[in-house]
């Protein structure tokens, strides 16, 4: 079987104009096509991790081949570091898809929301795939274009709210992605990756280049909500419907945020000590503000949106780290431990914020609200969503056996090797106030006095619901494994070795 | 340069109308005019004084041609801003039928 990157992105979106035109005529044909189309993508690509791929794997999309290697295709390239997070992307996919067969009943126009699901994976895939500066712009409205609508999916007062204010900041984040490619292409005349990496590598740091660099700080910055451009993801993640809350929180803001940062500024751009610094002032204000505006939260989800930013906050400074030692030309292990950290807590994230927003959906679910003063005592009639919330707090918070316990401390054991001492105690520090917040979701919804008796609305959850609570669960604890160096070498290190070797990318892609 | 400048400035008259208005369908407007400053902005760098259309013809001796790949650009993020612009307004219409009234102020339920 050979390895066709395009598949990850034609399978989803076939799907998505199916399901409107038979779906319409054939009953149940929605949920069974996107669960299906999910599974086949997660497989297909746990297929290649274990089988192994020569990376990278290019497609050149249109058949025109590269002339005095200089591409004129458009390319699609699959390598260590899209394998890793396309593998993020289809598994939450697959769980939420699932988890939505059964609570999505409540919602009319079933149709609409599952073709939305998968318009929104297409963009996530063509955006991890995309070789091309103008095809990442291109994918990355088709994702968050869909977002929106699926924000605005309940058509409540709130939820239009948080569409709207969603819509008009992602659509100036949008515009200064738009701008920002103009300017690179005015620079390099090229808009192949590969292509403009090699031009870049060569020139110096004009003040053109530096506004370039901002303008794609700021962009993704506000796709990835660090703070101070977060302003729009509690309202949009706590109003959405909970399995698309796990999507946005899991893996849109990582997809289209933090990978897209990673690409441009290892693998294209020279890493600068003004831009390594930036990105990871602006992770660590994301870890520290992030949890401190969560202390305050009575709803349940935004409390988890709140965490979402503190926890990119980690996966920020990670990575941050290592750019800071690659500039610096120190120590290129602890730089890779750094990296592997980061990206490490980005599938645990993905992981176990996902799993944390399923539980919500399923107490709205059965009690009919969100607000943590008006729950209790849910333990003795919800046991399957008691237990997973118990094991996902515990990983969010850093407790071992769970996934969330070994990325931060990888991420704390490489910030005192490099020396930044600061931030590991910055990152020791929002660990507590983690586990404190999540102490006060514990005993507010499920160990409180009984006060919610009378008003569950269902007494039993749907099937699809508890098997997705569960498979996540025990993935968070099957995530720890990544520490053991067979399977960290399977996943993490061809990804990390994508983001260290930083000219490597272009050197392997621009001779074929 | 002079386009250049007027082009930066028509970004900055979209954002302007973005950050004060209040009304829902101004907010819409500003946004479109900072989107398509972008638009002539890409349709500027590809632009080549006397430049020719990029069609190849028999007979001709040196010709300046316009960049045809900022144009193919353009067609494309004009689609997206369509897209972009036809949602806005579906849920500003959407606002308008709940809240009775297309004034941010009064569409602040989310607090916090």
């Amino acid at each position: 079987m050979e390895l066709t990157p395009a598949l990850y992105i034609i399978v989803p979106l076939l799907g998505a104009f199916l399901i409107p035109v038979i779906g319409h005529f054939v009953k149940g044909f929605q949920k069974v096509l996107t669960v299906l189309i999910t599974l086949f993508l997660v497989v297909y690509n746990i297929w290649f991790f274990v089988t192994g791929f020569d990376a990278p794997v290019v497609t050149k999309v249109g058949g025109w081949e590269a002339v005095n290697d200089v591409p004129i295709a458009i390319y699609l390239v699959y390598d260590g570091l899209s394998a890793f997070i396309l593998l993020t992307i289809c598994l939450i996919a697959f769980l939420s898809a699932f988890y939505a067969v059964g609570y999505i009943k409540r919602f009319t126009a079933e149709n609409n929301f599952y073709a939305l699901l998968c318009l929104m994976i297409a963009g996530m895939n063509g955006v991890v795939l995309s070789g091309d500066i103008f095809n990442i712009y291109v994918f990355l409205e088709i994702a968050v274009i869909a977002s929106y609508a699926l924000v605005a999916f309940g058509t409540e007062k709130q939820e239009l709210e948080a569409s709207f204010k969603y819509q008009v900041l992602g659509g100036i984040a949008s515009i200064l992605i738009l701008f920002a490619v103009a300017l690179l292409y005015w620079q390099t005349q090229t808009l192949n990756l590969a292509d403009i990496s090699v031009i870049l590598q060569e020139g110096t740091q004009t003040t053109a280049l530096i506004f370039t660099e901002v303008l794609l700080i700021v962009g993704f910055g506000l796709k990835a909500a660090m703070i101070p451009f977060h302003a729009w993801l509690p309202d949009a993640h706590s109003s959405a419907p909970s399995p698309i809350s796990a999507m946005l929180s899991g893996v849109l803001i990582k997809a289209v945020g933090i990978y897209a940062l990673l690409r441009l500024f290892f693998n294209i751009f020279v890493i600068t000590y003004e831009v390594s610094l930036v990105i990871t002032i602006l992770g660590a204000l994301s870890m520290v503000v992030g949890v401190l505006l969560a202390i305050g939260q009575w709803d349940l989800k935004r409390l988890l949106a709140y965490h979402s930013i503190s926890q990119m906050g980690y996966v920020i400074i990670g990575v941050g780290i290592g750019m800071l030692i690659i500039q610096r030309d120190g120590n290129m292990t602890i730089a890779a431990l750094a990296i592997a950290g980061g990206l490490f807590h980005m599938i645990n994230h993905a992981l176990f914020k996902g799993l944390l927003f399923l539980d919500a959906g399923a107490i709205e679910f059965m009690a009919g609200t969100r607000n943590l003063r008006n729950l209790g005592g849910l333990a003795r009639y919800m046991p399957v969503t008691s237990s997973t919330s118990l094991g996902a707090s515990m990983a969010i918070s850093g407790i071992p056996p769970f996934n969330g316990f070994f990325s931060k401390l990888l991420i704390i054991i490489a910030a005192v090797r490099g020396e930044f001492y600061l931030l590991a105690a910055l990152a020791v520090f929002v660990n507590f106030v983690t586990l404190g917040s999540f102490m006060k979701f514990m005993r507010y919804a499920f160990y409180n006095s009984d006060k919610s008796k009378a008003k569950l609305k269902t007494d039993r959850l749907p099937f699809t619901m508890k098997f997705s609570m569960i498979t996540m669960v025990i993935l968070c604890v099957l995530m720890s494994l990544m520490i053991i160096p067979y399977f960290r070498e399977i996943m993490l290190t061809p990804a990390v070795d994508v983001l260290v070797n930083t000219s490597e990318y272009a050197t392997k892609l621009i001779g074929l | 340069m002079m386009v250049y400048i007027m082009c930066f400035i028509l970004f900055m008259v979209g954002l302007y109308g973005v950050l004060t208005r209040r009304n829902l369908i101004k907010i819409v407007i500003g946004f479109s005019i900072m989107e398509f400053s972008c638009f002539l902005f890409l349709a500027l760098i590809g632009y080549i004084e006397n430049g020719l259309a990029p069609i190849l013809k028999e007979g001709m001796k040196n010709p300046v041609y316009v960049d045809p790949l900022p144009q193919a650009m353009v067609l494309t993020a004009i689609v997206i801003g369509l897209a972009t612009t036809a949602m806005l307004l579906a849920i500003a219409i959407r606002i308008y039928k709940k809240y009775g009234t297309f004034d941010i102020r009064k569409v602040n339920e989310l607090k916090g």
